[in-house]
């Protein structure tokens, strides 16, 4: 973890980081990031996914949605949330407390850390694919700004289906890319050790994708989180202030572009 | 123990003989069924190529399902190639193969078809094409199809078959799936028809996106329909996943599915769709 501050990392580097112990928690952005929070549970469905937690907060005083997704700290949440794998449930309920942003016409904010949707038997039986792709439908036309911060693994659907608002941004430590660097050797190469070449084929690091433009920034890291909670309250600050000015039709718009360009 | 050497010796001779009649009938004549495991003579595939027991539809290319659905069909994109983004190693002699394999320039045929006097958006993935993965121009060319749809007051109808996202062309194959979904909400907010016929196989970033958004979602008999892998799913799990798991019949019972139709009922059925969300019953005006 010595390379966490360099400033110069291979692709490999960043997947480490990006998984590594020393990343903040989503428990711990909530605190640092927001002035209070209370926990909304349930897709009002069926079940409560521990893999995403979302609910209401207010950030520098003006009510917003928030909603993270989860690895959990113990052994035992780990376990619970898959190591931050939602699961069918998990994007329902990300899909309710967005709908319901909307209708009280306050912003919703995003941060992502998921190796991906959960590969399960149970996710399958309960429509894993129709719960992202329906997260994807209704998210392309919600009228208040979606602004999305990935802190640590963007693995795939599972995470372009919080991320697929009006702005993305990505922490120093982050990776985002369409599959893992192992399942992507083991799909092309069918050698999953050859996951360090395969990181640095994929472009999945925050530099890549901010040449692409698949991101519209990155968020500085250091080990106090007093300094990262300041950089990120500073991003969320002025992409805020850049939407909530747009009009509803302006911001659908304006995110269609967004997406219209690839 | 003897006995036991003595049988799987027997065993050995066995599998020589078998070997050898396999080389002296010519492969192709007979078939077996993926799915039911039947054998059968080739002929009776027939032109809708199902297997005669279970009615499984054998993958097809997209030109072959064209033959018997349309009775006109104007393609549209049908110039679009890939620019590659990645620069991926040995992508483009893969693409070249798949080129010629289908007749197609990416993994969707687009255009506006007619069955029976219905005008419709027609598109078809081609599992031949690099296991109808989710390429840029895959993305590019369903986005346009729902444009133009919904420009011309057209409903949508797409057959699906694809092994996910197109692994050469990363992270924007990703941005695929919220690109279409954008011109799918677009389309369905103009109050427009949206038909999904799932075929073998469905899978992955595409049953994560358009596949899973229709107005009605239809499958063919036995067609393999999920998000994830088999084999993802049990190195994940460590458990066993049963067999049917991803039977389109399976994702039925879940819910996930409106109807399961015969290849050979298809174009009747679909006509017969269209045809009703086109006369409007006048209530509320």
């Amino acid at each position: 973890m010595a390379s966490f501050l360099e400033k110069k990392k291979t692709a490999a580097q960043i997947v480490a980081n990006a998984r590594g112990e020393e990343k903040v928690s989503a428990q711990e952005l909530l605190a640092g990031v927001f002035d209070d929070f209370l926990e909304l549970h349930g897709d009002r469905l069926s079940a409560d996914d521990a893999a995403i937690i979302g609910g209401v907060a207010h950030f520098e005083g003006k009510p917003v949605t928030v909603i993270l997704t989860n690895k959990g700290k113990s052994a035992q949440e780990r376990l619970r949330t898959h190591f931050g794998c939602p699961e069918p449930a998990g994007y329902r309920k990300s899909l309710r407390l967005i709908k319901q942003a909307e209708k009280f016409k306050r912003p919703v904010v995003t941060f992502i850390n998921t190796a991906g949707a959960y590969p399960g038997q149970s996710a399958e039986e309960n429509g894993q694919g129709e719960a992202i792709a329906r997260n994807l439908l209704e998210i392309s036309s919600v009228k208040v700004p979606v602004i999305a911060v990935i802190y640590g693994e963007g693995g795939s659907g599972g995470a372009l289906a919080l991320a697929c608002g009006d702005s993305v941004w990505m922490f120093e430590n982050s990776m985002y890319s369409v599959l893992s660097p192992e399942g992507f050797a083991a799909i092309l190469w069918k050698d999953s050790s050859r996951a360090d070449e395969a990181a640095e084929v994929m472009q999945l690091t925050p530099e890549k994708l901010l040449q692409q433009k698949v991101i519209d920034g990155i968020i500085p890291e250091s080990r106090s989180h007093k300094r990262l909670f300041r950089a990120v309250k500073k991003v969320l600050q002025q992409e805020l202030e850049k939407y909530q000015k747009l009009s509803a039709s302006a911001l659908v718009e304006k995110r269609q572009q967004r997406f219209q360009r690839f | 123990m003897q006995l036991f050497n003595e049988l799987k010796t027997l065993g050995h001779k066995h599998i020589k003989a078998d070997k050898k009649a396999n080389e002296r009938v010519p492969s192709g004549i007979w078939l077996a069924c993926p799915k039911c495991h039947q054998s059968f003579y080739h002929k009776d595939l027939g032109l809708y190529q199902v297997c005669p027991n279970c009615e499984y539809g054998f993958r097809i290319t997209a030109r072959e399902r064209l033959a018997w659905l349309v009775d006109k069909f104007d393609e549209e994109d049908a110039e679009l190639k890939t620019s590659d983004p990645l620069k991926f190693p040995n992508y483009a002699q893969k693409l070249d193969k798949a080129r010629q394999n289908t007749g197609l320039n990416d993994s969707v045929l687009t255009g506006t078809a007619q069955i029976a006097e219905q005008t419709f958006a027609l598109g078809i993935m081609d599992p031949d094409f690099i296991m109808g993965s989710m390429g840029t121009v895959t993305g590019e060319k369903i986005t346009r199809l729902f444009k133009r749809a919904t420009r011309k007051n057209l409903p949508v109808v797409i057959f699906t078959a694809s092994g996910g996202a197109r692994m050469q062309e990363g992270i924007f194959s990703l941005m695929q799936m919220a690109k279409i979904s954008q011109a799918v909400q677009e389309h369905s907010q103009a109050g427009l028809l949206y038909i999904t016929v799932l075929t073998d196989p469905t899978t992955g970033g595409v049953t994560a996106s358009f596949a899973m958004q229709g107005d009605l979602i239809l499958a063919e008999p036995r067609a393999l329909v999920g998000f994830a892998g088999k084999r993802v799913i049990e190195q994940t799990t460590h458990q066993k996943v049963p067999n049917e798991l991803q039977d389109a019949e399976t994702v039925l019972d879940h819910g996930f599915i409106d109807a399961i139709i015969p290849r050979k009922e298809m174009k009747e059925k679909l006509a017969w769709l269209l045809k009703l969300h086109n006369e409007g019953n006048g209530v509320n005006g």
